[in-house]
């Protein structure tokens, strides 16, 4: 091996490291540390005038195992992400269909589609707030034409967790439309025309050979929606700000809740160790996925 | 726009180079309040804000509002816990437990010392004072103070053979009426649940003869026999009497409800009154609450606080604009533009709201409710141990639960929460 | 029966975008009439401006449109800085340790500032940087979604244009400005959209490290307007909320292809 070859080694080396160490740097400071932090911060008990601050291993943890809101807010969110994924998930693509294929007032659809992607989702609980209010709300008004009664769709336990659900599927929707949009757009036109020719009907030919060529698509967005399922939850500051009586309270507003409601940071820690382990274990799966797939590129 | 912390250390202060800081011959306080009703009530306070620094050129006042009480509380927080400066807040009465336990706030005995100060003190109305007393102690002034009052639409009461000048005064009354205004989508009551449930719900117990809580913050009576039967009351208005909607009434769109003529009667704060004044298109009344076993409401609202971490110029300033911001003058114009009470007698006797409530007397039903007025619910842990009863509040009225069972479960966990500081 | 199928899909697909866009449609009606108007549904009750005029009076709305626009620009500068240099090193150089620090980067994916909101938040505090933009700012500049983006697109640069500059006498970062930057401008446009449309949106964080006038975000001012004490006027909110929305709605509206573009660019690499 040459000396030359060896010195741009090390320059390589050397260059690889400084162009890298700004962004390791904010890496650290705001993503690894804070980590570290938490897992450090959830062992100790919180601190009053009267108890100062101590080592507790995993009381912090146990409490919360103990903690009916615990579960039920960790129940909700299963379910809030058991709905979202697969609903926005069919909605996106049948938007994607539609929007690909040659209907009248393809422009208006899809602007119509993506427009919640790009409103915040504050705005947009504000705007789905105007439908939901009892006696008054757009919904109440329509169903009152049918002689419906009034509906307290915020206000009930049964209704609140699904009315925060249809605004993230209505917000989230949109946007994974477009993931399938592109993925349709690389579908040779041929394969249609051959299924048209074989006499396939457009049923069969979307199960047998779309689905499957979305198939990547899918898992991008599916991994994407179970991301969201943990993260969106501004419109609850709006709408339910969790109630009533927790039925729509999800884990990431019980953790701002912990920490800058209740001041109780050490539970607010257990409780983002706990997600983090859950996210980690999603990471996973998607880096064997992604793996696979950069074997066949 | 404020790239970066005028206290900004380290990062902050590397990157801050050649910003200039201004200079500061003169004492600058920050203040966080919560915002009563929407709209151009922050100019209200800019404007006073203004007045008292006109009066005291000496004194710089940075007033941030923030949302509603518990906004504030986690603003106001938030920037102690940053080192951001905040030398006094305007924040929820019942905060005072918490504030004393996490050592933030300073009791008024240690700076209000001159004589001027102590009869200023003392002349504030006792029951706004009394969430603020805490271990023979002065935690909180009282600023945007209020109790809940029965909002109601004569126009209705007409339109249903009701007198008009008669709102209910006993629970039984209350119902009776409310089956007479109860028509085809109008509901003769709303009471709200959601916001501040726990509110409501100590002012019924109350009037049913049993207080929530104990004076030293460390016990609740949730499972109280006639507490349970205060929260079936509740229920029973709509379940049983049905003159009010099932599930949870919204406290933030009660008062449009109202306006809108959904409901004939209505229990708000008073802190509303200028709202529902502006907003009404019909004839209305205000009335102190109904009674069963006796009268009351619970105290409501925000009192000045004064933090823990300041210096003795900062603090002699905070104690200066509290006092100017509490004067009977300042104290009527802030009653006149929101509908809160004038803080002491001394506000019901300027011109001003003397003027006012000859011409608008339901300006004068929370201050006439206070003899019967009690101090609003408050414990060592507070956020959580409210948080639960609110839950076993909604959770009964939408049904999930029974009155007993969950009241029950509000008072175990209140329990174990105050555990520690019995 | 071609034409029926094709007339079904037409209306489903409209009435789809209709019912998609209606919360919109409504929020603007009731930000046109007055509120007793809105609520009832009264169809042919005059058109108003007033509730734009209230709700602009309520809250310091220019200034909170200063910080958004300075939010995204600064996140936007920082992104741009850290991602290019990050993307560079590892898309072309060798270097021990790569392949483990871009497993830790992508694992930064899944650990999403917004869970570590409690640490992140003292992190804020002892950098002195909270309630400043660039508290808020600063979590996300180093986005290992970015520095992912970058490192694909740097990766399609063909290996003879590095080299013809490399002789011409480029160093390493002459190289990265005059021959990868320029080549990657449609990942920088594509990306620019993602991260000025995501972050102008934000509102978790924002809320959590701003704390007055001067620096809140928006989506912050425009929730605590819409959570006074004593309960909500549903037109003034709605006013609050279309005047919010306007600019990032109106910028999609004239912009909208190369939006979808752009988003699909960012995505799908």
């Amino acid at each position: 091996m040459s000396a030359h070859a060896n010195l741009e080694r090390r320059r390589q080396a050397i260059y690889g490291w400084l162009l890298l160490s700004p962004a390791a740097v904010l890496l650290t400071v705001f993503a690894f540390y804070p980590s570290i932090a938490t897992m450090w911060s959830s062992l100790f008990s919180r601190g009053t005038r009267r108890k100062p601050t101590e080592f507790v291993g995993t009381e912090n943890y146990t409490d919360l195992f103990a903690d009916p809101t615990f579960w039920l807010v960790a129940k909700n969110n299963l379910f809030y992400a058991g709905v979202t994924i697969p609903v926005s998930i069919f909605i996106a693509l049948s938007m994607a269909l539609w929007a690909n294929s040659k209907i009248s007032a393809r422009g208006f659809v899809r602007t119509a589609y993506f427009t919640p992607t790009v409103l915040p989702m504050i705005a947009a609980a504000n705007l789905w707030l105007f439908f939901y209010t009892p006696g008054l709300g757009v919904l109440d008004q329509i169903g009152s034409l049918f002689g419906l009664p009034s509906v307290n769709w915020l206000g009930q336990p049964e209704t609140a967790l699904w009315a925060i659900i249809i605004v993230t599927i209505w917000k989230e929707a949109g946007f994974f439309m477009i993931f399938y949009l592109a993925a349709l757009q690389t579908i040779p036109a041929d394969l249609k025309e051959a299924a048209d020719i074989e006499g396939t009907s457009r049923w069969t030919y979307t199960r047998r050979i779309v689905l499957p060529l979305l198939m990547p698509t899918t898992l991008f967005i599916a991994v994407n929606a179970m991301i969201n399922s943990v993260k969106l939850i501004d419109h609850l500051f709006i709408l339910t700000k969790g109630g009533p009586s927790d039925a729509s309270k999800l884990i990431l507003y019980y953790i701002w809740e912990m920490a800058f409601a209740f001041f109780d940071a050490p539970h607010a820690a257990a409780m983002t160790i706990l997600v983090i382990a859950v996210l980690g274990i999603v990471a996973a799966v998607q880096f064997l996925y992604l793996d696979r797939r950069t074997h066949y590129q | 726009m404020k790239l970066l912390s005028k206290t900004g250390l380290g990062l902050a202060s590397a990157m801050a180079v050649g910003l200039a800081l201004p200079a500061s011959a003169e004492t600058e306080l920050t203040m966080y309040y919560p915002i009563a009703v929407g709209g151009a009530l922050t100019e209200v306070v800019d404007s006073i804000v203004a007045d008292f620094e006109a009066a005291n050129p000496d004194i710089s006042v940075n007033a941030i509002y923030s949302g509603n009480y518990d906004d504030t509380r986690v603003r106001a927080l938030s920037a102690l816990e940053s080192g951001e400066p905040a030398q006094l807040a305007v924040m929820f009465s019942i905060d005072a437990y918490d504030l004393i336990e996490q050592e933030l706030i300073i009791p008024f005995e240690e700076v209000a010392t001159s004589d001027a100060d102590k009869e200023w003190l003392g002349s504030f109305y006792p029951a706004l004072m009394a969430n603020g007393q805490i271990e023979g102690q002065t935690w909180g002034i009282p600023f945007q103070r209020s109790t809940i009052v029965a909002y109601y639409n004569k126009d209705m009461f007409r339109a249903a053979g009701l007198d008009p000048e008669a709102p209910p005064k006993t629970w039984d009354e209350m119902i009776e009426m409310g089956k007479a205004l109860t028509q085809g989508d109008t509901y003769g009551l709303m009471i709200p649940s959601t916001g501040y449930p726990y509110w409501m719900f100590q002012a019924l117990a109350i009037q049913n003869g049993k207080e929530v809580m104990s004076d030293d913050g460390v016990t609740t009576y949730f499972d109280d026999a006639s507490v349970i039967e205060t929260l079936e009351f509740w229920k029973s208005l709509s379940e049983e009497h049905g003159i009010m909607p099932t599930g949870t009434v919204e406290w933030g769109t009660l008062r449009q409800a109202f306006l809108e003529g959904q409901t004939a009667m209505m229990w708000h704060s008073t802190g509303n009154l200028t709202a529902v004044k502006k907003g009404a298109n019909f004839d209305f009344g205000v009335a102190e609450l109904p009674g069963k076993v006796r009268l009351g409401s619970p105290t409501g609202g925000g009192n000045f606080y004064l933090f823990k971490d300041t210096s003795d110029e900062e603090r002699a300033a905070a104690l200066k604009l509290m006092k100017f911001m509490t004067a009977p003058e300042q104290a009527a114009a802030w009653s006149i533009a929101t509908g809160y009470m004038g803080v002491s007698p001394a506000a019901y006797e300027t011109e001003a709201l003397k003027n006012y409530t000859a011409e608008f007397p339901p300006a004068l039903v929370a201050r006439n409710q206070l003899e019967n007025a009690v101090a609003e619910f408050s414990t060592f842990e507070t956020a959580r141990v409210r948080d639960g009863l609110n839950n076993a509040i909604q959770s009964a009225l939408t049904g999930a639960k029974t009155p007993a069972e969950a009241l029950a479960e509000a008072q175990a966990s209140a329990v174990r929460l105050l555990r520690d500081y019995k | 029966m071609k034409n029926l199928t094709k007339f079904m899909d037409s209306f489903g697909a409209i009435l789809l975008a209709i019912i998609w866009i209606a919360p919109l449609l409504f929020a603007f009606w009731a930000a046109t009439h007055s509120t007793s108007d809105a609520v009832n549904l009264n169809l042919f009750s005059p058109w108003t401006l007033e509730n734009f005029r209230v709700a602009w009076n309520g809250a310091p709305w220019l200034k909170y449109f200063m910080n958004t626009f300075i939010l995204v620009t600064v996140i936007l500068a920082g992104q741009f800085f850290f991602t290019t240099l990050a993307g560079f090193a590892f898309a072309q150089l060798q270097f021990p340790g790569k392949d483990f620090v871009f497993i830790l980067v992508l694992m930064q994916l899944f650990i999403l500032p917004e869970v570590l909101i409690v640490e992140n938040y003292a992190m804020v505090s002892r950098l002195g940087l909270f309630d400043t933009i660039l508290g808020v700012g600063m979590p996300y500049m180093a986005s290992a979604f970015g520095i992912f983006l970058m490192r694909q697109s740097f990766k399609g640069v063909p290996i003879e244009l590095h080299e013809a500059a490399r002789i011409e006498g480029c160093g390493l970062l002459g190289i990265l400005w005059r021959v990868y930057v320029p080549l990657a401008k449609p990942t920088y446009l594509a990306y620019a959209l993602v991260s000025v449309s995501t972050h102008w949106n934000n509102f978790l964080w924002p809320l959590i490290v701003t704390n007055s006038p001067e620096t809140r975000p928006l989506t912050v001012g425009l929730s605590i307007f819409g959570a006074p004490e004593n309960g909500v006027d549903i037109s003034i909110i709605s006013a609050a909320t279309m005047m919010s929305v306007a600019p990032l709605l109106i910028a999609f509206l004239i912009f909208q292809r190369q939006f979808v573009q752009a988003f699909l660019r960012a995505g799908i690499k």
